[in-house]
């Protein structure tokens, strides 16, 4: 998995360019650029070695027929997952919100719950009971049953934090309810769909996995069999400076299709409960539907563990084995997960305290890397290390760097929000009854904003532990992760022993879910 | 959320101490020999069993594929962590040859196997062997059907019928005897025709599964993974047999799994200690023991009697130091299977 984080709205914020507060320290914003730089380090990476490689053999890497193949797919998987998973999470979070569906506490929580199964795992157990569903078919499904919560997510919350009170005017100027839906709705949900639609967008993109479980060639497996059959080679390098273009090409269309228009009004105000539309003898089917989504997205690939974990279990679990994968898994995590949050403070601190031209160029800098692929990311790790760092190479440091530079906008993100509790008049109040920098830093900003960061943590912790792409051409010598040994073992087709390894990573994506729909409630507030 | 926030916060900030404290995962102490392996590691665990308990030493295994390991220790040069290289196949072997990474064998050593499995630089030796085959779905196919050469499966009555692993190890050694059998002209029309012929799969093993599952008729794989899996239960070949191509067709290619000392190494008495264990009676006699069903190559080691006899395999006479890995990456790429 990939980090992608939405950067947040900027709606509290004084409009960029005005300064707030004093002068930022000169030491903040130093830290602040390294931070930067490093996060750009895989993009710089990609435009050196284009430029290095030269016209003449770039053009031979790139124009050929097996690029147009591997853009065809990307582009039809992608067009597919995603208007599926807008289709699928749109409907679902109108019944959740609008309806009178019976039980929708429960369906909400069923509903956000795919997401702890990380895709590869979902693949795996699709695959490993339906052999057959491979290619197009079975990559547009399982992609869309692992991401369509993506969509749903921010619908419901957008649909949360709608006034009924317009829906109220258009039914009465003689709107009926199907053409409110369109008319005033939808178009209100629109900067959370193109929200959940990038995101989804983006988690194609870089999918691995998954898709090479289902033998549907794209950029990421393409560059992997690059990378398995001449490592880093300019073949494989040239494909990622297509997929990285891609990526970006999303990420400007999602900033032209938001387009200019106002969706916020000043306060909130009170609105009335929502008169939920009534779906009378509708209700079964929409009943069987929606089991039937959950079974699909949730049943299968869980019964499909328990089954082979069943199985398995006969021929015996190598349990040293999987202690120890789940030792180094834990280990990198939280390590990974600390220097995460301290490498993303100083952004996070110069944009709530000290806003500006150059901190806000610094903390957008460092949402680039949430559109980057992970196998992106680990070639220019590999490539730059064993070039000019040659000490750091195929060692536990450089590993972490390649997460920090994944999984940095979630900490950014968190420990923005967590400064944005803390305001600076409280250190203010400190210092004026007598405190010094230190201990108004211990006794008063720090208390505020621990809990913050720690969330901040405890998702770049969930995301490293289920993270396979990167892992699998950074690790150091001997060092297995539940994801790398999982990956070995569903290769080989050895499902039975694979089966602990799909069963503990989805307890530990659990808790992250947890926190994304936690988020994603907070968020409408 | 808030006291989730502070435990997770307090949990990471000791892990981080702990890290700074010098608790580096995988930086490995000075005294354990550093195997890049590209072969299977349970069969490598395997061999190297005995010579850990005989010698003490302790062997660090960095797996990877042939390929990528061996395009890693040429950009990695003198400075090369590995002390050992391990391949499947001998592509990977020549390329680190070529670029002179290789120490020269013990005599020793290369008196252990016959001198086909030792290459002509005296740099790097065969350990174990494996044959080409093609496997077929009993089912859907009888045995006149097929195919007497692997050439043939280019040709337009196997479209869509016919499984190959491009991006593995195996298939590009594969790739590289037609080339060295049959020329870089017809090697390269072959590999265009199975281009629209093949279903592509990750690995040998799902090609045979899906060969046994009906999806495809034929698959072009190694001859073990079908021993294994008979051996095992059988699930994924019951209803699979396999054909050797023999008549020292490009298709009945007898690969050689190569081992080799880093020039670079810092324990390189250790590190041809290894290799000579590898090569010698108790390493090839510990494969013939496993289930991996390759073939031994030492003198005097007697294949696993379930294998159809080396003798019989009757394949292509190739120079085992010759095979090009980095020339048929190039051609695959060409023909778009890559």
């Amino acid at each position: 998995m990939v980090a992608v984080t939405a950067a947040p709205a900027d709606s509290a914020a004084p409009p960029a360019g005005r300064s707030r507060g004093p002068r930022p320290p000169a030491l903040l914003v130093l830290a602040a650029t390294a931070v930067a730089l490093l996060t750009l380090l895989p993009l710089g990476f990609v435009a050196y070695e284009a430029v290095q490689t030269g016209w003449a053999e770039a053009s031979r890497l790139i124009f050929r027929q097996r690029t147009a193949d591997l853009l065809w797919n990307t582009v039809r998987l992608t067009v597919g997952s995603v208007a599926l998973s807008l289709a699928l999470g749109v409907g679902a979070a109108w019944l959740v919100e609008r309806s009178d569906l019976p039980g929708r506490r429960a369906w909400t929580v069923l509903l956000v719950a795919p997401l702890a199964v990380p895709s590869f795992v979902n693949a795996f157990g699709w695959i490993s009971i339906a052999p057959g569903l491979d290619g197009y078919t079975g990559a547009v499904t399982i992609t869309t049953l692992s991401y369509f919560p993506l969509v749903f997510l921010p619908a419901m919350a957008a649909l949360r934090g709608l006034d009924p009170g317009l829906e109220e005017s258009a039914y009465s100027l003689g709107l009926g309810r199907r053409a409110t839906f369109f008319r005033v709705v939808l178009p209100q949900l629109r900067p959370a769909l193109l929200g959940g639609a990038l995101l989804v967008s983006l988690h194609l993109l870089s999918e691995f996995g998954a898709l090479a479980l289902l033998r549907y060639p794209t950029f990421t497996t393409a560059i992997y069999d690059q990378f398995q059959s001449s490592f880093n080679s300019s073949a494989a390098t040239m494909l990622a400076g297509v997929l990285v273009l891609l990526c970006l090409a999303l990420l400007l269309a999602d900033l032209g299709l938001r387009g200019r228009s106002r969706y916020a009004r000043i306060g909130g105000g009170a609105p009335r409960p929502v008169a939920r539309a009534p779906l009378g003898p509708a209700v079964w089917p929409v009943l069987a539907g929606l089991t039937t989504l959950v079974v699909l997205a949730l049943g299968v690939p869980i019964g499909s563990i328990v089954r082979w974990l069943l199985a398995g279990s006969s021929t015996g679990i190598d349990t040293h084995r999987l202690l120890q994968a789940t030792g180094t898994s834990l280990s990198l995590g939280a390590v990974a997960a600390g220097v995460t949050v301290l490498l993303a403070i100083p952004a996070a601190w110069l944009a709530v305290r000290h806003r500006g031209r150059v901190s806000v160029l610094l903390e957008r800098s460092t949402y680039v890397s949430s559109a980057l692929p992970g196998i992106v990311v680990a070639l220019a790790l590999v490539t730059i290390s064993i070039r000019a760092a040659r000490p750091l190479y195929q060692t536990a440091p450089l590993l972490i760097a390649g997460y920090a530079i994944l999984f940095i906008p979630r900490a950014v993100v968190t420990a923005r929000a967590a400064l944005a509790q803390a305001p600076p008049v409280l250190d203010s109040v400190a210092r004026s009854l007598g405190e010094g920098t230190i201990g108004t830093l211990r006794r008063v900003t720090l208390p505020l904003i621990t809990p913050g960061l720690g969330a901040g943590a405890a998702l770049v912790f969930l995301a490293v532990v289920t993270e396979l792409t990167a892992t699998l051409l950074l690790a150091p010598l001997g060092t297995r992760t539940l994801a790398t040994e999982f990956w070995n073992q569903s290769n080989s087709l050895a499902y039975g022993a694979a089966a602990p390894y799909a069963a503990l990573l989805v307890a530990l994506s659990a808790p992250a879910t947890y926190l994304l729909t936690r988020q994603a409630r907070r968020a409408t507030v | 959320m808030r006291w989730l926030g502070t435990t997770v916060a307090a949990v990471v900030g000791t892990a981080v101490l702990s890290l700074s404290a010098g608790c580096g995962m995988g930086s490995g102490s000075h005294t354990e020999l550093v195997v890049y392996n590209a072969q299977h590691e349970e069969l490598v665990s395997a061999m190297l069993k005995g010579f850990a308990k005989e010698t003490g030493i302790d062997v660090t295994l960095r797996n990877g594929s042939d390929s990528e390991l061996a395009n890693q220790i040429v950009q990695e040069g003198s400075a090369s962590p590995a002390d050992v290289f391990l391949t499947e196949n001998s592509p990977g072997m020549t390329l680190v040859s070529d670029k002179g990474l290789f120490a020269p064998l013990d005599q020793d050593t290369m008196t252990q196997v016959p001198p086909q499995f030792v290459s002509s630089k005296k740099d790097w030796i065969g350990f174990a062997a494996r044959s080409t085959v093609l496997a077929y779905d009993t089912r859907s196919v009888q045995k006149a059907q097929l195919p007497k050469s692997i050439m043939d499966m280019a040709d337009p009555e196997w479209k869509g019928q016919v499984g190959i692993a491009p991006s593995g190890a195996d298939f590009q050694a594969i790739v590289s005897a037609v080339v060295a059998v049959e020329g870089t002209s017809k090697a390269q029309a072959w590999l265009k025709g199975l281009e629209s012929n093949a279903k592509i799969y990750r690995n040998n093993v799902a090609i045979m599964s899906a060969v046994n599952a009906g999806e495809i008729k034929t698959g072009i794989i190694y001859h073990y993974y079908w021993y294994q899996d008979q051996a095992e239960s059988g699930a994924n070949s019951k209803n699979v047999q396999l054909e050797f191509f023999g008549h020292q067709d490009a298709g009945a290619f007898l690969s050689t799994s190569g081992a080799g000392v880093l020039k670079s190494s810092k324990h390189a008495d250790d590190a041809q200690r290894l290799v000579n264990y590898l090569t010698g009676k108790q390493g090839q006699q510990a494969l013939v023991d496993s289930n991996a069903l390759e073939y031994p190559v030492g003198n005097g080691i007697a294949a696993n009697p379930k294998l159809k006899p080396l003798s019989e395999l009757d394949p292509p006479k190739v120079d085992i130091g010759s095979l090009d890995g980095p020339q048929v990456v190039s051609m695959m790429q060409q023909a778009g299977l890559l």
